[in-house]
């Protein structure tokens, strides 16, 4: 049964990855690519991968999508940008992105009451992970601060507004 | 309770990259050339999880760790550069973008 769940999981991600890349509306595309993510994230949860789901989640389909959502708001400015919202947001554009993930939740739904924790394959849990990231991947932890720290000047650097330079 | 085979997960993975990678070469929208990364990414920590699980090892889980801090900072610049290049050239047009050697009049380079 965790074999068909698997498979319309996966069936699920590929869909809405498709509709990522065929989407003409970026914000469409996103919609679809949060769906994606989800899947993804039911995917390392059936893997045995539970510490790694939950990042998925909160990580990819919250932090990182709330980045493209914003920055897609402020590229929109002006009346002009709310009538095409107006033409774009027409009602049934959500019924896609909603159909996934209905099917998502009643996936969730019956894996979490039917099946007992940890059934497929090896569980890896959150301990052995935090116990390995900190023992032999300690050097590789702080190349990953490091990392964050240039990205977060790269950022602010790029992110400032343009006052004082004429624009084009 | 049979654990789900790898080779699905592998192959599952791989479409996921195929998808992402044809959206990065067909799409000219440099948002959704973004996102199409981000699935490359998402894609490669798939088949990283798999392995993981397969051999019932943590290091699959920390090179996702580090994939999704590397997805996070490179989307931080990305969407950064995106940004300005609107506001430079007011276009998402990525094919619009190969004058930049010659900056337009008006703008320099910070």
């Amino acid at each position: 049964m965790e074999l068909t769940i698997f498979y319309i999981t996966a069936l699920i991600a590929l869909v809405s990855t498709t509709m990522v890349v065929i989407q003409f509306n970026a914000v469409h595309g996103l919609l679809y690519l949060i769906v994606s993510l989800l899947a993804s994230g039911f995917i390392f949860y059936l893997l045995g991968a539970y510490f790694a789901a939950v990042l998925e989640v909160i990580i990819y389909a919250g932090a990182i999508m709330v980045l493209f959502v914003f920055v897609i708001m402020m590229l929109n400015q002006g009346k002009a940008t709310v009538e095409q919202e107006k033409r774009w947001l027409y009602p049934g554009i959500w019924r896609g992105p909603v159909i996934l993930t209905a099917l998502l939740l009643a996936e969730l739904l019956y894996t979490l009451t039917t099946t007992p924790v940890g059934f497929a394959g090896h569980v890896v849990d959150s301990k052995h992970v935090g116990i390995t990231l900190f023992g032999p991947y300690l050097l590789t932890v702080e190349a990953a601060s490091m990392l964050l720290l240039a990205g977060l000047v790269g950022a602010y650097h790029l992110g400032r507004p343009l006052s004082g330079r004429s624009a084009p | 309770m049979t654990p789900i085979p790898m080779e699905h997960v592998l192959i599952v993975a791989s479409l996921l990259f195929a998808v992402g990678m044809v959206g990065l070469l067909v799409r000219r929208n440099l948002i959704v050339m973004l996102m199409s990364i981000e699935i490359m990414l998402n894609a490669a920590g798939l088949a990283f999880i798999a392995g993981g699980s397969r051999w019932g090892q943590p290091d699959g889980q920390v090179m996702f760790l580090l994939i999704l801090t590397l997805a996070a900072a490179e989307i931080g610049v990305g969407l950064g550069l995106v940004m300005q290049i609107y506001h430079r050239y007011k276009s998402l047009d990525a094919d619009a973008l190969n004058q930049m050697r010659e900056l337009p009049e008006g703008g320099e380079a910070s």
